[in-house]
């Protein structure tokens, strides 16, 4: 078994609001270890990005709370960590890429001068020292002419270069875990297969482990050796990938799988595309049940009356479910 | 954003050219040439930044060349219209005019830069700190702006200079000492509109994803604000100061009218137009001249304002 990097222990992240406290994330396990890629499913609302920003301590407090929970990087506990030490691990332990390539750079620098910027804020460099590894970072994510393109302006790249662009800000420290937000999600098609493959080209030759959230689970198949799935704040599977594609054992999960597009089939059957009915439930005071009861086919007394435990169905497969 | 404005790199003529030609070898622009290339393709604030130079020169020179005395009574040619002794025309004690606004326009162009640059400075510390620290620091600085802008300016600034006008006066001399006063005085009580323009700019920019990266990229508060807030908020605040330079050589006309500013007899444009209004039904070509020199130099540096913000700003092509 290889190392464990991030180790996330019964987090709960909740945020005030008006109504109530919103249980966003609701006592969630997690690990990740070394050079591994983690894949974390959910649909809209389940809690996917709240995790990540959780780790690198991104969520603005208050209205968010750190209700209970451990959040280990390599050993070390993050969540009483005053902010001066996060923002050494921050981009050099642990660096996060989002969702949206088009606002994430700076629109008045360069993106040269906002790779260089992030160099020399980690490591001592001079001016010149940290354009020439933003020129170096840009060739890595292969930019072409990047010796050029170094000092060309955020909206003088497409969404796809500028995700390249992204990477190789988050890549510039040498993180040993990047997050990474969704990062295809705003891509087209074509794009999202490139930046998955140059992450994993990266992955590889850096040797960092990925966690990768996203709703797509096509990406998921592709790139991850360990999925784990959420829904309503709460981890209901975890699962080699294969196992999970293989033997779903969660309602939930068997819904993701069947609500996938498949271009071969809608074309050959007009077969529609089958959607789990109804919508996540409200995490402001949820009921003691499972969560995804109201929505479940195979639901029964049981589900609603407790909250089912995680349980070991296969070598690393657990399922957060009574059947 | 940034999205909403896409602009192709062929679109830029000046970028593709050089592609075409030659790709590898195309010298890097620093982005202070950058910037100058951009703010000249704005013609009319390169006309403004003509004529202000101009206004500038004048008032450097213009006295060493223009070798006539600015309190020089001469009670038969008091209230002339222009001729060649007297280009610009004579007072109501028959000084010369064109003399009296060269000279002026030393220390009204002086007072209206260094007051902006006070008021800038003040404003735009407290706008970034309220913006950033929200909550109680942010309630309290801003109800503190309120303070001051509800404050009637008048009792204040009588009540300032009759504490500090001697004090500053036996310290850096009778003209230096009235300066620093009346700069103080002016910026210290137009910072409320910088800072509350600023914060405003920062709660809106910080929330944005690329504020967000640069956090979660490890960049510290102040690193966020300095090096990413602040040059997007640029643009307001450039139109913000060139308003105050206007503002501040109203609000000293005003105080010098109150014989708070600077003696009677140093000829500030301010004080001349306040001396020609009385005559300006007989006499128009005094106040004329003097309010055309504050009203050129207000336009010029809001032009040149405009042109910068425009020049400063890598999203418009230029």
């Amino acid at each position: 078994m290889a190392e464990t990097l991030l180790d996330i222990r019964g987090l709960k992240t909740w945020f005030k609001t008006d109504d109530g406290m919103v249980r966003a994330v609701d006592g969630i396990d997690l690990h990740v270890d070394r050079g591994e890629t983690v894949g974390v499913v959910g649909e809209s609302g389940c809690g996917k990005t709240v995790t990540a920003r959780s780790v690198l301590k991104l969520i603005d407090m208050p209205p968010g709370r750190f209700e209970a929970g451990q959040i280990l990087w390599q050993g070390r506990d993050l969540i009483p960590l005053p902010n001066e030490d996060m923002d050494k691990i921050r981009a050099r332990e642990i660096a996060i890429i989002f969702q949206e390539p088009m606002t994430s750079l700076n629109p008045v620098y360069t993106v040269g001068g906002q790779i260089a910027e992030v160099l020399r804020q980690h490591d001592k460099l001079s001016r010149k020292q940290a354009l020439d590894g933003a020129v170096e970072m840009l060739r890595l994510v292969n930019i072409p002419n990047p010796a050029k393109r170094v000092g060309d302006y955020p909206h003088q790249f497409s969404g796809g270069m500028r995700q390249r662009v992204m990477i190789a800000m988050a890549m510039s420290c040498k993180p040993k875990l990047l997050i990474a937000d969704e990062p295809t999600t705003a891509l087209d098609v074509t794009i999202q297969a490139q930046i998955l493959e140059l992450m994993q080209e990266m992955k590889q030759r850096l040797g960092m482990a990925i966690m990768l959230i996203t709703h797509a689970m096509g990406v998921v198949a592709e790139t991850c050796q360990r999925v784990v799935v959420m829904y309503a704040g709460k981890v209901v599977e975890e699962a080699p990938v294969e196992a999970l594609f293989g033997n779903p054992r969660h309602p939930y999960t068997q819904g993701l799988i069947r609500s996938i597009p498949r271009v071969d089939r809608a074309a050959e059957k007009k077969q529609r595309l089958e959607a789990i009915p109804g919508t996540v439930p409200s995490l402001l005071e949820p009921p003691p049940g499972c969560r995804f009861a109201d929505r479940c086919k195979y639901v029964t007394d049981i589900c609603v009356r407790g909250m089912p435990p995680l349980k070991e169905v296969g070598p690393g497969h657990y399922v957060r479910c009574v059947l | 954003m940034a999205g909403s404005t896409p602009v192709s790199l062929t679109a830029d003529p000046h970028t593709a050219a050089a592609v075409v030609v030659k790709p590898a070898s195309k010298a890097r622009f620093s982005p202070a040439r950058e910037a100058w290339r951009r703010f000249q393709r704005h013609r009319l604030a390169m006309g403004s930044l003509f004529v202000l130079g101009l206004i500038l020169l004048a008032v450097l020179l213009g006295p060493l060349l223009w070798r006539v005395p600015i309190n020089e009574i001469d009670f038969a040619a008091k209230l002339e219209g222009p001729s060649w002794g007297h280009p610009l025309g004579t007072d109501d004690l028959g000084q010369d005019v064109l003399a009296r606004l060269l000279y002026g326009g030393r220390i009204s162009l002086a007072v209206g830069l260094a007051a902006m640059l006070v008021a800038c400075s003040v404003g735009v510390t407290i706008g970034a700190i309220a913006g950033m620290s929200r909550g109680a620091v942010d309630a309290f600085l801003m109800w503190l702006a309120d303070l001051f802008l509800a404050l009637p300016a008048l009792p204040l600034l009588l009540l300032i200079i009759y504490l500090f006008r001697e004090s500053l006066k036996s310290f850096f001399g009778p003209e230096g000492g009235v300066f620093i006063m009346i700069v103080a005085v002016i910026g210290g009580l137009r910072w409320m509109q910088v800072a509350r323009l600023v914060r405003a700019q920062i709660l809106s920019i910080r929330e944005k994803e690329f504020i967000e990266a640069a956090r979660a990229l490890g960049a510290s508060s102040v690193r966020q604000v300095v090096r990413h807030i602040l040059p997007n908020a640029l643009g307001p605040v450039i139109v913000a100061a060139t308003i105050d330079v206007a503002a501040a050589i109203i609000a000293e006309s005003t105080l010098s009218f109150l014989g708070l500013g600077f003696p009677p007899d140093i000829p500030t444009w301010g004080r001349v137009l306040f001396d020609a209004k009385d005559t300006i039904d007989i006499a128009p070509h005094w106040a004329l001249f003097a309010g055309a020199a504050i009203f050129l130099t207000v336009l010029t540096i809001n032009f040149i304002g405009d042109g910068l913000r425009d020049a400063l700003d890598p999203r418009r092509v230029l």
